[in-house]
């Protein structure tokens, strides 16, 4: 009688055991399609620059610094190395374009240049996608770590091998500033 | 949800038990006939659904809409739109769906299809002129939840039971109509459960006569809640309620009814298509019918979500 009690609650155990390890890899598996997804993304606009740049060249040929100051911070963000490396510098390059674009405003006739108007919708997608594309892998990395760190899984998680995902972190200070803003209209 | 199975059961139940069984409780032929009628033409819709609705709408897919664009700023717009429900469905981690127009002037977006890989979004283009980006992602966001809790396949399911109670209600009033007139008379003496079985029967019977409206009551009930719900996680997915709230605003100011989208689709859109006054005002009555909350009330739902995130 013991013998069969024992053995049922065995039973039991792993099936539970065996839900809990189906789930996790579910879970993971998400997590790594997530920072994918940002990767993508990051690429779209590493893409859509040179473009950007090669249209707007002709009317702000005095902003030269400013253009090559963008297809420097490019080159720097393709050829970063880790996740670090890459958060800072494409905030760095996040920064350049934001500069690109305020300066663009003085020009009149890129502002109403249809070209210039559907390149800047595609960067804004592109950087809203980037966004939303961490916001996932963020949602999706906490649910993650929740499904791993409470109680039963905690004691069985790290035994089946699974590790806490990392949180995207904004890493660069300046990106974490709220931008100056001069309204004083003084050039 | 449930409220409404229970209620399907009772009637169904009353059914076989009074108007078949002659008061005995036996295998319940009837309600499982009418609950199977209502499911096949619920599947029906289930699977092809989405392009009836789609086509009854004179919806024009993304690309056909870009290339008849009027102008520069059109191709823009639509442009954007395709953007817009990219960026949601990255943040809603949901495959794209199928991006289409509605030639209408009066804004509003509907969603459609049976799971997030057969699904469908479409807004008019008077959304797409009356509002800026940030309220157009606040509105397809809110489409996207549609999609993303499986509102399309519970509306269907709970279509097939509204089905089903109406066919129950229908049988019986020809039954009741026939027994009154002296033909059939099957009910006069099953007296056989006495004082409680007498309450009972009375009961079925005012439910019955009463279903069709109680159904599309409750079904309604369900359709407003998924309201709010969309509206809530539709700010989960942009972080952006007030955007939302914004939008609402600007669909409301412009009440006039979405001629292109018929009843049937109603309560898959954003804002009810009808233009009944009821949608605007609150009380019971508006309460009671209308197939979602009144715009003040998500707006402030909305806005609070804002003040407290």
């Amino acid at each position: 009688m013991e013998i069969w009690i024992l053995l049922a609650i065995v039973a039991v155990l792993v099936f539970w055991a065996i839900g809990l390890y189906n789930r996790l890899v579910g879970l993971r598996n998400q997590v790594l399609n997530g920072w994918r997804q940002i990767d993508v993304q990051l690429k779209r606009r590493h893409d859509l620059i040179p473009n950007l740049v090669n249209t707007v060249r002709g009317a702000m040929e005095f902003e030269r610094d400013t253009l090559t100051q963008v297809m420097e911070a490019r080159a720097r963000a393709v050829s970063a190395t880790g996740p670090a490396d890459a958060a800072r510098k494409e905030g760095e390059l996040t920064q350049a374009l934001g500069r690109l674009f305020a300066l663009a405003e003085n020009y009149p006739t890129l502002r109403s240049n249809e070209n210039v108007k559907m390149l800047q919708e595609e960067l804004t997608s592109t950087e809203n996608k980037v966004g939303f594309a961490r916001q996932f892998y963020n949602d999706i990395a906490t649910k993650f770590n929740t499904a791993q760190q409470t109680f039963p899984s905690n004691m069985f998680a790290s035994m089946l091998g699974f590790k806490p995902a990392e949180l995207f972190e904004i890493t660069d200070a300046g990106e974490r500033q709220v931008p100056a803003v001069d309204l004083s209209m003084r050039k | 949800m449930i409220v409404f199975v229970a209620f399907l059961l009772f009637l169904g139940i009353g059914f076989d038990v009074f108007y078949i069984g002659d008061g005995e409780l036996t295998f319940p032929i009837g309600s499982l006939t009418a609950l199977g009628v209502g499911s096949v033409s619920a599947l029906t819709s289930y699977y092809s659904g989405d392009r009836a609705v789609l086509l009854s709408t004179g919806a024009v897919p993304l690309d056909r809409a870009i290339s008849t664009a009027t102008s520069d700023d059109d191709t823009l717009k639509i442009r954007q739109f395709d953007n817009v429900v990219e960026e949601m469905s990255i943040a809603a981690g949901l495959p794209k769906p199928r991006v289409y127009i509605v030639p209408d002037t009066d804004p509003n977006a509907f969603a459609t299809g049976r799971d997030a890989e057969h699904a469908s979004i479409a807004v008019t283009r008077g959304l797409l002129d009356a509002v800026n980006r940030d309220e157009l992602q606040g509105v397809v966001a809110h489409e996207l939840s549609h999609v993303r809790n499986l509102d399309i396949r519970l509306m269907t399911v709970i279509a097939a039971m509204v089905g089903a109670i109406a066919l129950l209600s229908d049988w019986t009033g020809r039954g009741l109509h026939r027994a009154s007139s002296g033909r059939g008379g099957r009910d006069r003496d099953n007296g056989k459960g006495g004082a409680a079985g007498i309450i009972l029967f009375v009961l079925w019977v005012i439910a019955i006569v009463l279903a069709p409206i109680i159904g599309q009551t409750l079904a309604m009930l369900v359709s407003r809640r998924r309201e709010y719900l969309a509206d809530a996680s539709g700010a989960e997915l942009t972080r952006n309620p007030i955007a939302l709230a914004n939008a609402l605003e600007k669909i409301e100011q412009a009440h006039a009814p979405t001629t292109s989208v018929k009843r049937g689709t109603a309560h898959l859109c954003i804002a009810d298509p009808l233009g009944r006054a009821v949608g605007l005002r609150q009380g019971w009555l508006p309460d009671l019918l209308a197939s979602h909350p009144p715009m003040a009330n998500r707006i402030a739902a909305l806005k609070q979500m804002a003040y407290h995130g």
